[in-house]
């Protein structure tokens, strides 16, 4: 039971204050939040805090964080974390359908349809429905959209758009447009995405070896179709799940473990695997699936450093050499290589296999940025430092071993159009047909980025 | 009432956990629970708001506890993470008596907290790690071969890595212990110094088991020359070489040279404490010791003051040619100079002290230079299931114990003043329990926790008369070998507020002790321990001045952990 619900800018400004229980000491406790938030001891953490003394008797704060925005909810009872917690970014997302996407710009232009909705969501603390089904019976608000969506504004195509049937490429911000309510405007667009999203996470050890894998795979749909629509998914047919089960001929698409939304419908999935579904408009999360430790494919990147460090003169030289093993087709994005440095390095000298990539110092670490790295290639990146705050027994050959506070080096980058378990969807289809509109369109993306890609030097 | 779905959800639910009569008649509930289970239109919200009315039922028999069980057994693959925990908090307290199903849940739940770990949304992570160390604290291996999904990225919020390296402490084993080390070794250098510490005071914590790896990584450590590593480290020897004397050796060779990069209060406090205890193996102690006496004056921490008196002292004893002229200095300088009063009488007091003699020097200050068995003590804190059970899925794991503990401490100071408000008790639920399960209710808390009053004080005429009145209420045999270290047990009684009447010498045959015990309601529990020569058992009897049952069951439940733990550390 939440007594009061807020939401807060970055900077800590009151965007949003809803008090469903009156039984707190007012709008204040959205400024005593952010005191707290930010005047916090390192060693406790900013998820749950309490507030006591003063005037306001004790309430535990809750908060997530989504885009910037804090989302703060205030209780005074002992209640479940994990349900407040879901129950936020619940919220998140349905202001997201609701206003288009959730940012300070939509949140402030929308405050009587984000009112609107808290009062429906929740009842005197208590959550009532969150369901977009039975919501759309009571939100008469229209959302206040900035610039009008047109699927002609090409000036705005993304990097990587959907990839469809009809090999049309939808722009980057067409999902980021609000559900619409009234019926007059449902002729206008009936479109459905369906996004397969995987985070990698990777541990390799310094000598190559392979410590971790994990990927956390889900496949996410936004409809915005009329609800009720039936619609179903094709997956690979090759995908099997635990580690006992066998389909088709080659080693098949393996997932350990796969949990699905509870308005799937799985009479299919045995046999063909097809998920059968209604959705309701806005956004949903269809399946989870997790993978651990055999991927079946090879890993995206490959990372072979060697070190030289002359204990003597404290000169510092790393040569990394990157591969990449993805398809030659295939390319990743925005990669960007971390590599924590130790103490007291002065200069950086560089020498580097591209033109469009860049390197720098920043906060004890070095970063090496690629913005377009093709399957296949190879870069290297020779760079030489000086670290005169590393003593050791002066006079000693140069070693190759790594000194202390060096590495590991971790990578971020995206991969789009590929998933790493090899999961594909193989068609979506829609049985309803819209009277007097033409088909829906219907736009699928694969994308995998990494949560964590660490290799040990 | 929250919305549940519909209206006929609602009344489902009142026929059910009100109407003693649907209660009474097993089939009749089953099929009511049943239907409210099998709701259709219960989303998310409304199944943890069922499993939490669920809370207040205690089912009668064991059959239809595991009836319930079985039906609520979906809940548990639920996707939703808030109905997996309300369910799983459901299961720990509905078999509270019976631990075999209680591990069972806390495997199945196992899958969906790791996934929680991992997963987007920082803050549910966060909760999640939290929960995993409570189910921790009860069993110790539960997640042993997951340990990699503990690992920190460099990209998460400093929150979610300190929970991790807490967990990966916690989780240690003879398999993982060289992977988990050498990844906490590598956050050792990490550009934040609070979580570079973090790394470090867990290596300490895994040093108590596994100690030579760890001394060896943490001695590579000093070599960075680093002032906040360093002075962790040191730290960290210091309450080693109390825990675990077998690793002095290795922590004496590697302290010189740390003097230099030391400059904060607490990392000197440890080093002039290792210099003093264990000065006789250093050989620099003494000129080390000299620095910090000629830097007295520029000393801006009264604690570091006292602790290079007591250190220099001890050292004296061992080494007195070093040290006859610098203590000398010290003592004038802390008695004439000093203007810290505490410094100030500390001082007067070794001068004195030293007056009388070195000889009585020696036996105050010479105590012993470590003490395994509090380490063993501490660990073997491990915490039945049901200790924790209804904290589970609350705030109390995320908020820890100990933070929590201090919450509701003023909470309650704060409920005992003013009415609460109209308002609030409208709002609170009445309570839906039939009049006849209340007593089960209320007295369910008692029987869960046993509260021992610390400040109980009996004399020892008054215990002979007692025990002399009544009967034996209880008698069991305990099973022990050799002898009994009659100060350790005492100390470990005390712990648990149980206080020792009368006990036997050491290595007395037949040993004997009394102890006594009150708790909050007044009640009194008295006991003998006997250890009969060329036994092997402990006899236990207990007599008790109320005859009551449950409370008598979770008194010997007390005394049995205590007296097992003792027997622990001497085999």
């Amino acid at each position: 039971m939440i007594s009061q619900f807020f939401i807060l800018s970055s900077k800590g400004d009151p965007l949003i204050y809803k008090d469903f229980r009156g039984d707190s000491g007012g709008r204040d406790v959205a400024e005593l939040f952010y005191r707290k938030l930010t005047g916090l001891p390192g060693d406790e953490s900013p998820v749950v805090m309490v507030t006591s003394g003063g005037h306001h008797d004790d309430r535990h704060f809750i908060h997530i964080r989504h885009s910037g925005l804090y989302l703060v909810a205030t209780t005074s009872e002992n209640i479940s974390p994990f349900s407040l917690l879901e129950l936020l970014s619940r919220l998140a997302t349905l202001l997201g359908d609701y206003c288009g996407s959730l940012s300070e710009g939509t949140i402030s232009r929308n405050v009587a349809l984000v009112y609107e909705l808290l009062d429906e969501v929740l009842d005197y603390g208590y959550v009532q429905t969150t369901s977009m089904e039975m919501l759309r019976n009571f939100i008469q608000t229209e959302a206040v959209v900035s610039k009008p969506f047109s699927l002609f504004d090409l000036s705005s195509v993304g990097l990587f758009g959907a990839e469809t049937q009809q090999s049309k490429v939808a722009p980057s911000s067409a999902a980021s447009r609000p559900i619409l309510t009234s019926r007059s405007d449902q002729s206008q667009k009936n479109e459905v995405f369906l996004d397969v999203v995987e985070r990698l996470s990777v541990l390799i050890a310094s000598n190559g070896s392979l410590l971790k894998v994990d990927v956390q795979g889900e496949i996410r749909l936004k409809s915005f179709l009329p609800s009720g629509s039936e619609m179903r998914i094709g997956l690979t047919e090759e995908f099997c799940v635990g580690k006992s089960e066998l389909r088709g001929y080659g080693p098949g698409i393996r997932v350990d473990e796969v949990s699905f939304h509870s308005s799937v419908l799985l009479e299919e999935f045995e046999s063909h695997r097809i998920l059968r579904l209604q959705p309701p408009q806005g956004e949903l999360t269809v399946m989870r699936y997790q993978l651990s430790d055999d991927l079946p494919s090879p890993l995206p990147f490959r990372l072979f450093p060697s070190v030289q460090w002359d204990r003597g003169s404290g000169r510092l030289q790393v040569y990394l050499k990157l591969r990449c093993d993805l398809p030659p087709k295939s390319q990743a994005l925005n990669v960007r290589l971390h590599l924590p440095l130790p103490r007291g390095v002065v200069s950086l000298s560089q020498e580097l296999s591209g033109p469009e990539q860049k390197a720098e110092l920043g906060e004890g670490a070095l970063r090496w940025d690629l913005p377009r790295v093709q399957g296949g290639s190879q870069l290297s990146g020779l760079f030489q430092m000086d670290v005169p705050g590393l003593p050791g027994p002066p006079g000693q050959a140069p070693s190759t071993s790594a000194p202390l506070g060096l590495g590991p080096a971790s990578l971020s980058f995206e991969l789009p159009r590929h998933t790493c378990s090899g999961l594909q969807v193989r068609f979506l289809r829609l049985a309803f047909r819209p009277c007097g509109n033409a088909n829906p369109h219907k736009w699928v993306r694969h994308l995998s980025h990494s949560d964590a890609y660490v290799i040990r030097i | 009432m929250p919305y549940l779905g519909s209206e006929d959800v609602v009344k489902e639910l009142k026929k059910a956990l009100c109407n003693p009569h649907v209660q009474a008649d097993r089939l009749r509930y089953r099929n009511v629970i049943q239907r409210v289970i099998r709701m259709p239109k219960l989303d998310q919200w409304g199944q943890a708001e069922v499993l939490n009315f669920l809370l207040r039922y205690q089912p009668r028999s064991e059959e239809e506890l595991f009836d319930i069980l079985n039906l609520l057994d979906s809940f548990l693959k639920s996707s939703s993470p808030g109905v997996v925990m309300g369910a799983t908090k459901l299961f720990l307290i509905l078999a509270k008596k019976f631990p075999h199903v209680q591990t069972d849940v806390l495997v199945q739940v196992k899958g969906p907290l790791l996934a929680a770990c991992s997963s987007e949304s920082r803050e549910l992570c966060f909760a999640a790690l939290c929960h995993v160390r409570q189910i921790l604290h009860s069993l110790p291996g539960h997640f042993s071969s997951h340990y990699k999904k503990f690992f920190c990225f460099y990209s998460e919020p400093h929150y979610i890595k300190l929970q991790k390296v807490e967990v990966l402490c916690e989780l240690v084993n003879d398999e993982n212990v060289q992977q988990v080390l050498e990844e906490l070794r590598g956050y050792c250098t990490d550009v934040s110094a609070d979580f570079a510490q973090a790394a470090i005071f867990a290596i300490g914590g895994i040093a108590k088991t596994y100690t030579d790896q760890c001394v060896q990584i943490l001695t590579e450590l000093l070599g960075l020359r680093q002032e906040h590593i360093t002075t962790v480290v040191v730290q960290t020897f210091r309450d080693l070489v109390w825990l675990c004397p077998q690793c002095t050796e290795a922590v004496c060779q590697a302290l010189p040279g740390c003097e230099e990069n030391i400059q904060d209060s607490e990392g000197k406090q440890a080093l002039i404490w290792l210099l003093g205890v264990h000065g006789e193996r250093i050989p620099n102690a003494p000129y080390v010791l000299e620095d910090f006496v000629e830097n007295v004056k520029s000393e801006t921490f009264p604690a570091v003051k006292m602790e290079l008196l007591t250190a220099l002292l001890r050292l004296f004893l061992s080494r007195p040619a070093e040290c006859q002229d610098m203590l000398g200095r010290l003592l004038h300088y802390c008695i004439e100079e000093e203007k810290d009063m505490a410094v100030r009488d500390r001082g007067l007091f070794y001068y004195r002290l030293l007056l009388a003699g070195i000889d009585e020097v020696k036996r105050i200050l010479c105590s012993p230079k470590s003490d395994p068995s509090l380490g063993l003590l501490e660990d073997q804190a491990e915490r039945p299931v049901n200790s924790w059970a209804s904290d589970f899925n609350t705030l109390v794991p995320v908020y820890g114990k100990a933070r929590w503990a201090t919450i509701s401490k003023y909470q309650r100071a704060e409920r005992q003043g003013p009415e609460l408000p109209n308002t609030a008790s409208f709002a609170t639920p009445g309570p839906l329990i039939p009049e006849e399960s209340k007593e089960t209710v209320q007295e369910l808390p008692d029987s869960e926790a046993l509260m021992l009053v610390p400040s109980c004080q009996l004399t020892a005429e008054y215990f002979e008369k007692t025990w002399f009145s009544l009967k034996v209420a209880h008698q069991q045999v305990f099973p022990w070998r050799g002898a009994v270290h009659p100060d350790t047990l005492q100390m470990a009684l005390q712990v648990v507020n149980i206080q020792t009447i009368a006990m036997s010498r050491a290595g007395a045959h037949p040993w004997k002790a009394y102890l006594g015990a009150q708790d909050d309601t007044g009640c009194l529990f008295l006991t003998e321990l006997l250890l009969e020569p060329e036994s092997s058992e402990m006899q236990i009897s207990v007599k008790q001045n109320e005859p009551r049952t449950e409370t008598l069951n979770s008194f010997i439940s007390v005394l049995e952990t205590v007296l097992g733990t003792i027997g622990d550390i001497k085999s």
